[in-house]
């Protein structure tokens, strides 16, 4: 005859005392899981060095906001809200779990009570009813959960499983909670455990007294089936997030170095370039891999993905992440690898990213891509292995310093335009002048016949708010900004260095351009040159002061949307100069695309982006210009050269001439200055 | 298989504006920027490829002078084993016999199984090849698009006028003259050039050789004569009308002038 219900720890289970048997499991799941956590970490020690205990301060701060705070998480609202309410439970559940624990191994510990006791009750419930949600989200999924065949199989299964465990942790722990109080004690009303309480208010105290331990023996094994069965999966960030997010990278618009700590000029000793291998990437970016939750977002925004082209950010991580287990697995010792490319990623898979960044300013754990994929990118340069289409313009931009191949004494001849000469004298710096400002006007815009305006635009601009400015001319070369992106960073180097010392001769103190990829290599790239401005930071900040007086737009029908440049924009947060000059004058009609700042969706790419050939199904740019008839504008407002191109060929293809046009910001500008 | 390619250093009409010079006997050669014969780009790629699946080592040959020791350094970078420069004051000016002459004193050194060529240089009269296998008394085909090394031959295929292929059988040693797009030139960095920047490469002259006299300008046949730009022609035709007009009469034009059939 049952009397009182016994502790865990006094009971019996199968002839061995409570106490002892949940010692055993304990011990025994434990070591298993720093067994496995043990042999997870041999790649991350065989991975190249990454410098990532910088700024802890700041690291600490970004941890709050993202991991804690769940930062990105409502950008997702119905998944983000759910993942909110999950881990706030899990956090809550954090000292009742540990105290349940305990329970088992002792007599003298306590379960967790009172009010902590009632909001764990609720936590557990959230989570219960959470992952009911989040396994039918599984089953009836959206969209972006979906598995292209070419990326291999499909999780679901496997995620519904772990979803499932997390439910019945959760039940267990109610129907531990509910059988305990045995009627007697109240309950958190309306929490999991409470119900269940209702339910087995008729059962005899033996009926209960079986069930209280037999939730808790369900409990123990769930969670250390869970613990150990996550690092296999997708769940493994529960463990790792933390790291990652810590970890995360802090300077945005920048690339990672061929080799943390090893500096440009003891580059030539460095045997091999780039990622190769999986043991090639550095031990963060294999923590990424870990971390990665599968949950479609990067993929769900990646422009590349969304016109068909052969990348996908997801499965750019899944397929390492996969490798990375086959490669080293938990149970005995690392085989054979094999060369990424040609293995798990295809070359046009590696070549198709823009590095637009739409990937990274959405991942809830802050996983890195582009430096991924530059460092894949470095390596297959070093093999040779680059498409034709993109080996003319490397070439030329060795032998030319401009991608085009055309003649350097000819870089400056955008300025003999007729009537631009006539009313704008644009100084030439060699180093006589005692100029402020120089006007980088990087390869594009010297040299493409139709973007020539728009650096006659920004010199107007420059010319009539009062700006002493000058250009490089034949001295400039490309900025390198792409050549560094694709992959080419020896090129790269000799193109910043070039151009920092004709900048250095120029004895100017500020440097602006019309190139938000010169603004970005220039800002980030370069060490010791002058501060840089984008033109619409500038314009924007005369508009303010009165220096620009902007009059009236002529045609009262037009209406505008203001298309984020990647580089302007994701990369260097310069979201509202531009829409702050549109506003700013009279009578423009100014709407937002359903995808606008740091979502803003890529045009098709620049830099070198402008001669690959991609496999898709359209261009990037159709859909953008169709986003913007979407959003019921007829002109399009971008502040980048390449957008520009990448615009108006879409505008062509799409057969929309005459009822959508592009304009440069610094085009429009000129146009409304009185 | 040693395989040995004959390369030559050309100014890159894609990054150049080729102007006639005052005097009229040469293109502006200021400002010029050069580099290797497309073709035989493609041609050191392919025995490149022989190499990784055959084994052997392959050397890139030119003739010139310093200068053209950047284009040894780029094939070298690319993967050739050796660079060799043949390089002598009386090698200045001449002719495709002349070319060749120098070209199989030096085969006559060494041991080569297969020696190729670009089809042509871009500055050059697609001459060299055959003259050189002549010399040699070797096979020669021209414009080869595909090679497959078989025991002591290879299976060739050679593009003809109008798209088609004709498969050939060659005995080895031989000569071939290798058409752009027999296969995809890996890429060269500056990287890699530097890497190779400080291996020594061997020189030889008129009498290492033992051509003294054989090749120079006073033994060419072939003289220029003169040199120009020929006058712009009518230009382009621009074609009006709707969408559909002028598609029909783009494929009208196409089918008359023999590009569609």
């Amino acid at each position: 005859m049952v009397e009182a219900i016994e502790s865990p720890s006094q009971a019996t289970y199968w002839f061995i005392q409570g106490r002892v048997l949940f010692w055993i499991i304990n011990l025994l799941g434990s070591a298993c899981f720093a067994y496995i956590v043990a042999k997870r970490t041999v790649p991350l020690i065989r991975g190249q060095r990454d410098i990532r205990f910088d700024r802890p301060f700041i690291r600490l701060g970004r941890l709050l906001q993202y991991w804690f705070g769940q930062w990105r998480h409502p950008r997702y609202l119905t998944a983000g809200v759910l993942h909110i309410l999950f881990f706030a439970g899990f956090i809550v559940l954090v000292i009742h779990t540990v105290a349940l624990l305990a329970l088992g191994t002792s007599a003298h510990a306590t379960a967790t009570g009172g009010l902590y006791g009632a909001i764990s009750d609720y936590a557990a419930t959230v989570v219960f009813f959470c992952m009911m949600v989040a396994i039918v989200r599984r089953i009836l999924k959206p969209a972006r959960y979906a598995v292209p065949a070419r990326y291999g199989k499909a999780h679901t299964a496997d995620a519904i499983f772990l979803l499932a465990l997390i439910a019945v942790l959760m039940a267990a722990d109610s129907l531990f909670e509910a059988s305990r109080a045995a009627g007697h004690e109240p309950l958190a009303v309306m929490s999991l455990p409470w119900m269940l309480q209702g339910a087995l208010a008729a059962a005899p105290l033996a009926v209960l007294a079986n069930l209280c331990l037999g939730a808790y023996l369900v409990h123990e094994l769930t969670f250390f089936f869970l613990l150990c069965y996550r690092p296999f999966g997708i769940q493994f960030h529960v463990e790792t997030s933390l790291f990652t997010v810590f970890f995360a990278k802090l300077d945005r618009g920048t690339v990672k170095p061929v080799r943390w700590g090893v500096p440009d000029e003891q580059l030539d000793q460095v045997k091999s370039f780039g990622v190769k291998t999986f043991e090639d990437f550095t031990w963060k970016h294999m923590l990424d891999f870990y971390s990665c939750a599968d949950c479609g977002r990067c993929s769900d925004q990646c422009p590349a993905n969304a016109v068909g082209r052969p990348l996908s950010p997801r499965f750019l991580t899944i397929k390492a992440r996969d490798y990375c287990f086959q490669h080293f697995p938990v149970w005995g010792k690392a085989n054979n690898g094999h060369p990424l490319i040609g293995g798990i990623y295809s070359e046009d898979e590696i070549w198709s990213c823009t590095t637009c960044g739409a990937c990274e300013a959405e991942c809830p754990l802050l996983v890195e891509y582009i430096d991924k994929i530059v460092d894949l990118r470095r390596g297959m340069v070093d093999d040779g292995k680059v498409p034709q289409s993109l080996q003319k313009p490397l070439k030329a931009l060795e032998s030319r310093g401009n991608p085009f191949g055309k003649m350097e004494k000819k870089r400056a001849d955008w300025l003999k335009a007729k009537d631009f000469q006539a009313t704008c004298d644009v100084k030439i710096l060699n180093g006589g002048h005692n100029t402020d400002t120089l006007y980088f006007v990087d390869s594009i815009t010297s040299y493409d016949d139709r973007i020539q305006a728009i650096g006659r635009a920004t010199a107007q601009i420059l010319n009539r708010s009062g700006e002493d400015f000058g250009i490089l001319g034949a001295a400039e070369k490309d900025s390198g900004h792409d050549v560094r992106r694709f992959g080419e960073e020896t090129l790269f180097m000799a193109l910043r260095e070039h151009n920092t010392e004709a900048i250095k001769a120029s004895g100017v103190q500020r440097i602006v351009t019309s190139d938000p990829h010169a603004y970005n290599a220039l800002k980030h790239d370069y060490k010791d040159v002058p501060p840089v401005e984008h033109i619409s930071e500038l314009i924007a900040r005369k508009v303010h002061a009165g220096d620009i007086k902007l009059k009236e737009v002529e045609d009262v029908n037009n209406v505008y949307a203001y298309h984020d440049p990647c580089y302007l924009g994701r990369h260097n947060g310069v979201y509202d100069a531009p829409r702050q000059v549109l506003d700013a004058i009279p009578g423009l009609k100014r709407v937002e695309m359903r995808r606008s700042r740091d979502r803003s969706f890529c045009c098709g790419g620049g830099g070198l982006a402008l001669f690959y050939e991609p496999k898709e199904d359209q261009r990037m740019g159709v859909k953008r210009v169709q986003m913007a008839a979407e959003a019921g504008a007829n002109v399009i407002v971008t502040a980048c050269p390449f957008c520009m191109v990448n615009m108006e060929d879409a505008i062509k293809v799409t057969g929309m001439e005459g009822k959508m046009t592009a304009i440069d910001l610094t085009e429009l500008v000129e146009k409304q200055m009185r | 298989m040693e395989i040995l390619v004959c390369a030559r250093r050309v100014p890159d009409t894609s990054e150049n504006e080729i102007e006639m010079n005052g005097a009229g006997d040469d293109i502006e050669r200021d400002d010029l920027v050069y580099s290797v014969n497309e073709p035989d780009n493609y041609a050191v790629e392919e025995a490149l490829e022989i190499v990784e699946r055959t084994g052997g080592t392959v050397t890139v040959v030119t003739v010139g002078g310093d200068d053209d020791e950047e284009i040894l350094r780029r094939e070298m970078a690319m993967g050739a084993k050796n660079g060799v420069l043949l390089s002598d004051d009386d090698f200045n000016g001449a002719d495709g016999r002349g070319i060749a002459t120098i070209l199989a004193a030096f085969v006559k050194r060494g041991h080569y199984d297969l020696i190729l060529t670009g089809v042509q240089a871009e500055d050059g009269a697609a001459q060299v090849g055959g003259m050189l296998a002549a010399m040699l008394d070797y096979p020669f085909a021209s414009l080869v698009n595909a090679i497959e090394v078989q025991h002591g031959k290879l299976k060739i295929s050679r593009e003809i006028e109008g798209g088609s292929k004709e498969i050939n059988e060659i005995d080895l040693p031989c000569v071939l003259s290798i058409q752009t797009g027999i296969n995809e030139p890996r890429y060269v960095g500056m990287r890699g050039i530097r890497q190779v920047a400080s291996i020594p490469i061997p020189t030889f002259g008129a009498a290492d050789l033992g051509v003294d006299g054989d090749a120079g300008p006073a033994a060419a046949k072939v003289k220029r004569m003169d040199y120009f730009t020929p006058p712009l022609g009518k230009g382009a035709e621009m074609l009006e009308g709707s969408t559909e007009a002028i598609v029909d009469s783009l494929i009208g034009l196409l089918k008359a002038k023999g590009g569609l059939n």
